[in-house]
């Protein structure tokens, strides 16, 4: 459906009679079942699989969780999370009560409020991971479009680049793991750190890994731009410069959200393996705590975890749909 | 009173109580400045923020409830407490500084000094317990020894000992099959803990030669012996890659609740009391940050007297701050199987044993030499150490890393401010650092710290003045 019959269809002439109508209720009935029913009975079924599979299936740390203990162990981490919210009010009512006694003692005295040092709650993990997916991505893309770019211009810089995006693409974000932590901790030194080393490690891994999408697809859709463009530029001799800007970049940016997006979902399955393994803050670490625990709550906290992870995952990838839509010259264009 | 009496004499005696008065006054302003000096003896911590990373065992006790406590605060100290992957993670995040401190295991701080493994100096002014560890194996090692065990009242006569072992290894052997059991790191308490029960029985388990760049600690052995962090070693257990395992709490008595494995034995059947973590920072940590150092002392201490205060009056409350998922994080019940002062072995099989945790009584926090010692005749005994070393070598290695003389600051801080008391510590002024002859070992050789090389001779399997 096109922009036009789009604004055709919501002329505010309301004729009631005509809404009330077999054919339009049978078409907006048959829209509600699409957009409601279908989702809800495909989510129906599969809670219900998942309750009946998860009651028989028996492991050490007692039964695999069904969607009902996974609500439960939901509603506890929030609790926890309330709970650890009311101790950090009180570490800090704390520090300034001990600030207060001190200055009387001393009226010179320097204090200072330090940071709260408690435990990390699900919804700090939850944050924590979306800002370093975010910082890897950024770094990911801020190198791979022009790279990108520059493929996609020059047939010679492309067979020189291309076996190395070739080679680098199909490798595991462990395999660079213990690499990017050698050398974050050997290059990263500082006295007054403005990231901890650890974010950096799951940044740079995330970085390293959502590289490729956006490369490839960048270098297919500047390398695809219509030859009439092309030839138009060439008759008005656009600068370099100016040409990448008005010709390249806008015939390129369908692919290059394609590419983006891509991007930022491997990047995002990326950065539970990095923080899992290496122990970085995230819900990659929350799970392998809670395996670590191995208390009889762990599945179904890890299983909370997996649903967050999905539903964070399928959310980023609508932002990103939206930008695209937004962004994109084609509004015909089907995007899914 | 006193004020007329001086008056009196100083009329009756004239300059002679002039003299006694001066001197009273002099003796009360030296009580005073002194107690001024004490006050003022440990200033302001340096560094105030620090981070201290843990394993997630039960041991890690006097740092979780240091924390919940505020004693950590009370010292003006903010601490995070974080757990680490294992213990490799854990001691490097204290060697190049991410961790200010961590509990350790006893052997760590050592084996760094000596530079087996990474080389960096750590030292310890805090052992941080006794005991606390136990022997695991599968079901079905455990059906096959329990058949040449003997018996009382139907239950497992104890200590068991690995003799009773020994047949089931030398049947796998016959098959062509190696026998494998887990512990938690080369110079971990419980790879000597688990030998030394081995050796006991007759099961050789392996040397190291670590000049010859061998550092499998599988020379000759007839148990093989490969680490795994310990939250991880019910679940390599179940999946069979070793038939048993030598860990600390809760992961023996989680074998027994997940019913995979039956715990054998507890370390304070091996050794008595033996000494198991302690806390490590590296040297230049404590050089650097000497009253930081003191005052993170004197919260773990009073951490370690609460959690042994009143008969383990506290431990069902620990266990509650244990369970935490940020701490230990394993069930409420498993935890307090063994913190309550009982141990469960075979399922239903539960004992008394009260000692099985121990973080204050019997001067559980004082960094004896004598332990450092006894560690390192370990790591000669099985060829981490790969040369014979002199008695006063080990000795100097144990007064590079353990320091009592931080310790004994902490504690007559803590005895000035009225916190604790002189009969919690040894005597200051006395103490050698030496514990008295131990005997209390399951094959009953007796260990004398002051004599490395001669405790070294008496085993029958163990290396002696020869390099292999």
């Amino acid at each position: 459906m096109n922009e036009v019959t789009q604004v055709a269809s919501r002329t505010p002439v309301f004729n009631w009679r005509e809404w009330i109508s077999p054919r339009q209720l049978r078409k907006s009935l048959a829209k509600a079942l699409n957009l409601l029913l279908l989702p809800s009975l495909g989510i129906g079924l599969f809670l219900a699989f998942w309750q009946v599979g998860a009651n028989s299936i028996e492991t050490s740390l007692g039964q695999f969780p069904g969607p009902v203990q996974v609500w439960e162990q939901s509603k506890g981490l929030l609790a926890e999370h309330r709970q650890e919210r009311k101790k950090e009010v009180r570490f800090y009512q704390r520090q300034v009560d001990r600030n207060d006694k001190l200055l009387l003692a001393n009226p010179d005295a320097i204090t200072k409020i330090r940071a709260y040092t408690g435990k990390a709650t699900i919804l700090d993990q939850i944050v924590t991971s979306l800002y370093t997916v975010g910082f890897g991505f950024l770094i990911a893309s801020i190198i791979a479009i022009p790279l990108g770019i520059a493929c996609g211009l020059s047939e010679k810089v492309y067979q020189s680049v291309n076996p190395i995006i070739q080679t680098f693409k199909p490798v595991s974000p462990l395999a660079w793991l213990p690499l990017v932590t050698m050398v974050v901790s050997a290059s990263y030194v500082s006295d007054d750190p403005m990231f901890e080393k650890a974010f950096l490690t799951s940044a740079v891994t995330v970085a390293l890994c959502c590289l490729w999408p956006t490369v490839v697809n960048t270098i297919v859709g500047v390398a695809s731009i219509d030859r009439d463009l092309i030839n138009v530029s060439r008759v008005l001799r656009l600068s370099p410069l100016v040409y990448i800007r008005k010709i390249v970049i806008p015939s390129a940016l369908p692919l290059i959200f394609t590419g983006l997006r891509l991007s930022l979902a491997t990047g995002w399955m990326v950065l539970i393996a990095a923080e899992m393994l290496a122990q970085n803050p995230g819900l990659g670490k929350f799970i392998w705590d809670e395996f670590q625990n191995g208390s009889s709550d762990s599945l179904g906290r890890i299983m909370v975890a997996v649903v967050i992870i999905g539903v964070i995952g399928f959310f980023l990838d609508r932002v990103m749909l939206m930008v695209q839509r937004r962004v994109s010259w084609d509004k015909q264009a089907i995007l899914r | 009173m006193s004020m007329t009496n001086s008056d009196m004499s100083f009329r009756r005696f004239g300059n002679l109580s002039i003299l006694v008065g001066l001197r009273k006054v002099l003796a009360v302003a030296t009580l005073l400045a002194m107690a001024a000096v004490v006050q003022a003896d440990v200033g302001p911590a340096e560094k105030d923020e620090l981070k201290f990373g843990f394993i997630k065992l039960t041991d890690m006790a006097p740092i979780a409830i240091a924390y919940e406590k505020g004693y950590f605060e009370d010292e003006g100290l903010y601490v995070t407490v974080e757990a680490q992957a294992n213990w490799k993670v854990l001691l490097d995040g204290v060697i190049d500084g991410k961790l200010d401190g961590a509990h350790m295991l006893a052997g760590q701080p050592l084996a760094a000094t000596i530079g087996y493994g990474t080389e960096a100096h750590i030292v310890t002014p805090f052992s941080m317990d006794l005991n606390g560890n136990g022997i695991t194996v599968s079901n079905e090692v455990w059906a096959q020894m329990k058949a040449n065990m003997p018996m009382e009242n139907g239950k497992p006569l104890h200590p068991i000992k690995a003799d009773y072992l020994k047949p089931v290894v030398e049947k796998l052997r016959g098959e062509g099959k190696p026998f494998k059991m887990g512990m938690v790191f080369p110079v971990s308490t419980h790879n000597y803990e688990l030998r030394y029960w081995l050796a006991a029985g007759n099961i050789h388990p392996g040397f190291y030669a670590p000049h010859k760049g061998d550092n499998s600690g599988s020379i000759n052995a007839e148990a093989l012996l490969s680490v795994t962090p310990p939250p991880q070693m019910p679940s390599t257990l179940e999946a069979g890659t070793i038939h048993g395992y030598c860990v600390g709490e809760p992961w023996n008595q989680q074998a027994v609740f997940k019913g995979i494995g039956v715990p054998v034995i507890t370390d304070y059947e091996i050794w008595k009391n033996n000494p198991e973590k302690v806390f490590g920072m590296s040297k230049e940590f404590t050089e650097k940050y000497p009253n930081t150092t003191v005052r993170i002392v004197k919260a773990l201490l009073r951490a370690a007297k609460w959690l042994d205060e009143n008969d383990n009056a506290n431990r069902p409350a620990a266990v509650k701050i244990l369970a935490q998922s940020n701490y230990v994080g394993a069930d409420y019940e498993v935890i307090a199987n063994s913190m309550t002062g009982t141990f469960e072995y075979e399922k239903g099989d539960k004992r008394e044993v009260p000692d099985f945790n121990v973080f204050f009584r019997h001067f559980a926090t004082y960094p004896y030499f004598s332990d450092a010692v006894w560690y390192l005749t370990q790591m000669r005994r099985w060829g981490q150490i790969s040369e014979p070393k002199s008695d006063e070598w080990y000795f100097d290695i144990a007064r590079k890393v353990y320091r009592p003389d931080i310790y004994a600051l902490a504690a007559k801080e803590l005895i000035a401010a009225g916190v604790m008391e002189k009969m919690d510590f040894p005597r200051f002024d006395t103490e050698t650092g030496f514990r008295p002859v131990q005997d209390e070992f399951i094959d009953n050789v007796a260990y004398d710290g002051s004599q490395p090389n001669a405790y070294l001779q008496k085993f029958a399997i163990g290396l002696k003045a020869e390099v292999l």
